[in-house]
């Protein structure tokens, strides 16, 4: 059967199980564009590319699918960027699909010629130029594989348009002949096993480092039973939460920069420590040289350049994270740690006391409220996504979520207006969901114009602007080491309701505790998307904070006085 | 293993295809690895190329070389041979300044270290070496006061010796 290029793209998309995707058009894309008429994918259009590269990375987080993009060659290829780096950064499956000129056009600076492939190298986990047609068919299948299999990450197509135009004979169902990962297939190290189970069978201060890797692998179950069996308590990193249930006694909460003191403090104090599909990111262990340094280390973990990159670990088993767990959790028999569980107790006795969520009401805003009451309201079980700052410490900190993929946050990039477009591909990916976006009011500037989508697309999404007039964690760190001088963080905002109002959605404010009740409940029972405006404490801060480099011990903790006059005044 | 940072040298071995030299150089520019020696080749494979980089690096992060060398999708295999009898050989072209007099001098001095001649002209030879760097850096040192003029060198290439296939093996299990 022949088929042209752009025909040849959507039926691959279509053996991939590809239900919808985000993109743009323009005139290097547009004989794919024109082909999507007779196709059965659903298009979601967007108003920026990054806003369709954030779609797709929160649809394939949300999933565990391969996440889709589309959009035109030159800016609307660079557009992408950011959504591509964050994808990579978060190990999250997508594949972008760009146009390109024509072959004969390439390396001619012709209009809106950008060599994608070069600029998106350092980006992804792999890209393709395509410049004959019946490469397209094979291509895609590879990067749909690449994208998805060991650890995932984002793949780039760069099809030019004559490619696209071309006919060529097309066969479906054929499948990707090669095979992408060749690094030497290790299989698990029983004396590696064996030396672990050693080490965790004989600690006094175990301790489970549970990061995003354990979701991706699907190994949240044999995690519960590991640790309903040993009584390891659990730390996560913000990638990891829901890789363990947020509500178990075992769940000590968030580790890192902004984990809670007594997490932190488990952490330099334990005797065992065991990272599992983690990295040991800057953000969670501070001062790498002094990181838990009386433990020793065991590292689960699907990728061989992660082990010792940024701490030395004692055992590394490396592999599928599953068969790793699997080969292991049966030979581990702990001891009595009971010991331990005390210790953990005692000290989140003496942090719960300087929890800004023991405070009464005082008729000020602050986000911890905000979060936790949306956490009660929401019975703990919408799928919230975040962008980066103040805004996702706070959720991460109070919004307590029991299962995997609730949480969809840009960890590693850390990208402002990454939450709107995400919970839009999160949405399309689970519509049954209850989809709610925390951003601050900066992030969400960053990508306002998404709305539009949600309004085109009539879907259904919640938002709740954590609006304190400020960039809110430089502000902080202006605060705590820039000596308070407030460089280009205040925020002259416009009126949230009124944009909301625009887009034919509800718009809502909260400015006082008892108003978030009914402003929720009011959200959740809209049939179309809503954004709440939450006027917060302008210069809250959020607490604890380890200093950039610090070890994790050396906690900024909220001033016990700064409470009471808050409370008072 | 060491913590000291010493040469290592690479053999990668790579799908021939355009843009991979590129893929391999900017993973080494990313990572912030500073190359100190980088030559590409064909290989007896149809499509394989060869490449050899020589780095200074502490063995753990060698080892990291050699993990994130394995994530380029069109890197097919790679060897630290420096952890294994391996041969590495550079090749040098050598421009030297040589009047009448001094020409036969030039030349003896070169043969001790098995250069040729290669090209002559009134003023000037050009030398042809071969061998490890450390043999042709004593070459140029010699030869610097007649006046070099100028100087090409490949880039060291790396195999590993026939006999070390076994400690091979064990050296990446």
């Amino acid at each position: 059967m022949k088929k042209t290029g752009a025909q040849i793209v959507w039926d691959v998309l279509e053996q991939e199980s590809v239900d919808t995707v985000f993109g743009y058009p323009g005139g290097a894309i547009l004989p794919v564009y024109d082909a999507l008429l007779d196709s059965r994918i659903h298009h979601v259009l967007v108003r920026h590319e990054q806003g369709a590269a954030h779609m797709a990375d929160g649809y394939a987080r949300a999933s565990g699918r391969v996440g889709v993009a589309m959009a035109t060659s030159g800016p609307g290829a660079t557009n992408l960027v950011t959504g591509i780096a964050t994808a990579m950064l978060d190990s999250s499956p997508t594949v972008f699909i760009t146009g390109q000129v024509p072959s004969t056009a390439i390396g001619k600076d012709a209009f809106q010629e950008t060599d994608i492939t070069g600029v998106t190298l350092p980006i992804t986990k792999h890209n393709f130029l395509v410049t004959k047609t019946d490469e397209i068919a094979p291509t895609l299948r590879q990067a749909f594989e690449i994208a998805r299999s060991g650890r995932p990450g984002p793949v780039l197509v760069d099809i030019t348009k004559d490619a696209q135009q071309e006919e060529c004979e097309y066969k479906r169902n054929e499948m990707p002949v090669e095979i992408c990962d060749r690094s030497p297939r290790r299989p698990i190290v029983e004396s590696d096993v064996a030396r672990a189970a050693e080490i965790l069978s004989s600690a006094k201060r175990p301790l489970i480092l549970a990061g995003r890797g354990v979701m991706l692998s699907g190994s949240m179950e044999l995690l519960n039973d590991f640790v309903e069996r040993t009584r390891i308590p659990v730390a996560m990193t913000l990638l990891g939460i829901g890789s363990f249930p947020a509500t178990h006694p075992l769940n000590l909460g968030m580790m890192g920069m902004h984990g809670e003191a007594w997490v932190n403090q488990a952490i330099q104090n334990a005797d065992v420590l065991l990272a599992i599909g983690m990295r040991f990111d800057d953000r969670v262990v501070g001062d790498p040289k002094n990181f838990a340094p009386s433990a020793q280390k065991i590292h689960l973990e699907i990728d061989p350049s992660e082990i010792d990159k940024m701490v030395k670990v004692d055992v590394a088993l490396v592999g599928n994270l599953y068969e790793s767990l699997e080969a292991l959790s049966p030979r581990v028999h702990c001891g009595d740690i009971s010991d331990w569980h005390r210790t953990i107790t005692n000290v989140k006795g003496d942090s719960a006391v300087r929890d800004i969520q023991q405070l009464p009401d005082s008729g000020h805003l602050y986000t911890a409220h905000v979060i936790s009451d949306l956490w009660n309201l929401t019975e703990g079980k919408a799928l919230v996504t975040t962008d980066v700052g103040q805004h996702q410490m706070w959720e991460a900190q109070y919004y307590k979520h029991d299962h995997a993929r609730k949480l969809i946050t840009s960890g590693g990039l850390g990208t402002m207006g990454f939450a709107l477009p995400a919970a839009i591909g999160a949405k399309f990916a689970k519509p049954e969901e209850e989809v709610w976006v925390v951003c601050g009011d900066g992030g969400f500037q960053m990508t306002a114009a998404e709305l539009s989508t949600c309004a085109q697309e009539k879907i259904k999404i919640n938002v709740a602007i954590i609006n304190n007039g400020y960039l809110g964690m430089v502000r902080q760190w202006q605060e705590f080491f820039y000596d308070k001088r407030y460089a280009a963080t205040p925020m002259q905002n416009p009126d949230f309701m009124k944009l909301a109002e625009a887009h034919g959605l509800l718009g809502l404010r909260v400015e006082k505790r008892a108003e978030i009740e009914e402003a929720v409940g009011r959200a959740r029972a809209a049939s179309g998307s809503v954004v709440v405006d939450f006027r917060v404490e302008k210069e809250d801060t959020v607490y604890p904070m380890v200093p950039p480099g610090k070890d994790i011990q050396s906690m900024i903790r909220r001033p016990v006085s700064e409470l009471v006059t808050k409370e008072e005044g | 293993m060491t913590s000291e940072a010493r040469p290592h040298t690479f053999v990668v071995l790579v799908e021939d295809r355009p843009g991979v030299l590129d893929r391999v150089a900017s993973l080494f520019r990313r990572r912030a690895y500073n190359i100190e020696s980088l030559a590409v080749g064909h290989t007896d494979r149809e499509g394989v190329s060869h490449i050899t980089v020589v780095m200074n690096a502490d063995d753990r992060t060698a080892r990291l070389v050699e993990a994130n060398l394995y994530k380029v999708v069109n890197v097919l295999e790679v060897r630290d041979v420096s952890n294994v009898p391996s041969l590495v050989r550079d090749l040098a072209l050598i421009k030297v300044r040589v009047d009448h007099q001094r020409r036969s001098e030039v030349m003896q001095v070169a043969e001790v270290f098995r250069a040729r001649v290669v090209d002559v002209g009134p003023e000037a030879l050009i030398f042809e070496i071969t061998g490890t760097e450390d043999k042709i850096n004593r070459l140029v040192e010699v030869l610097q006061p007649f006046g070099i003029l100028e100087m090409a060198r490949t880039g060291v290439v790396a195999m590993a010796r026939a006999v070390a296939e076994e400690k091979v093996l064990e050296g990446v299990s």
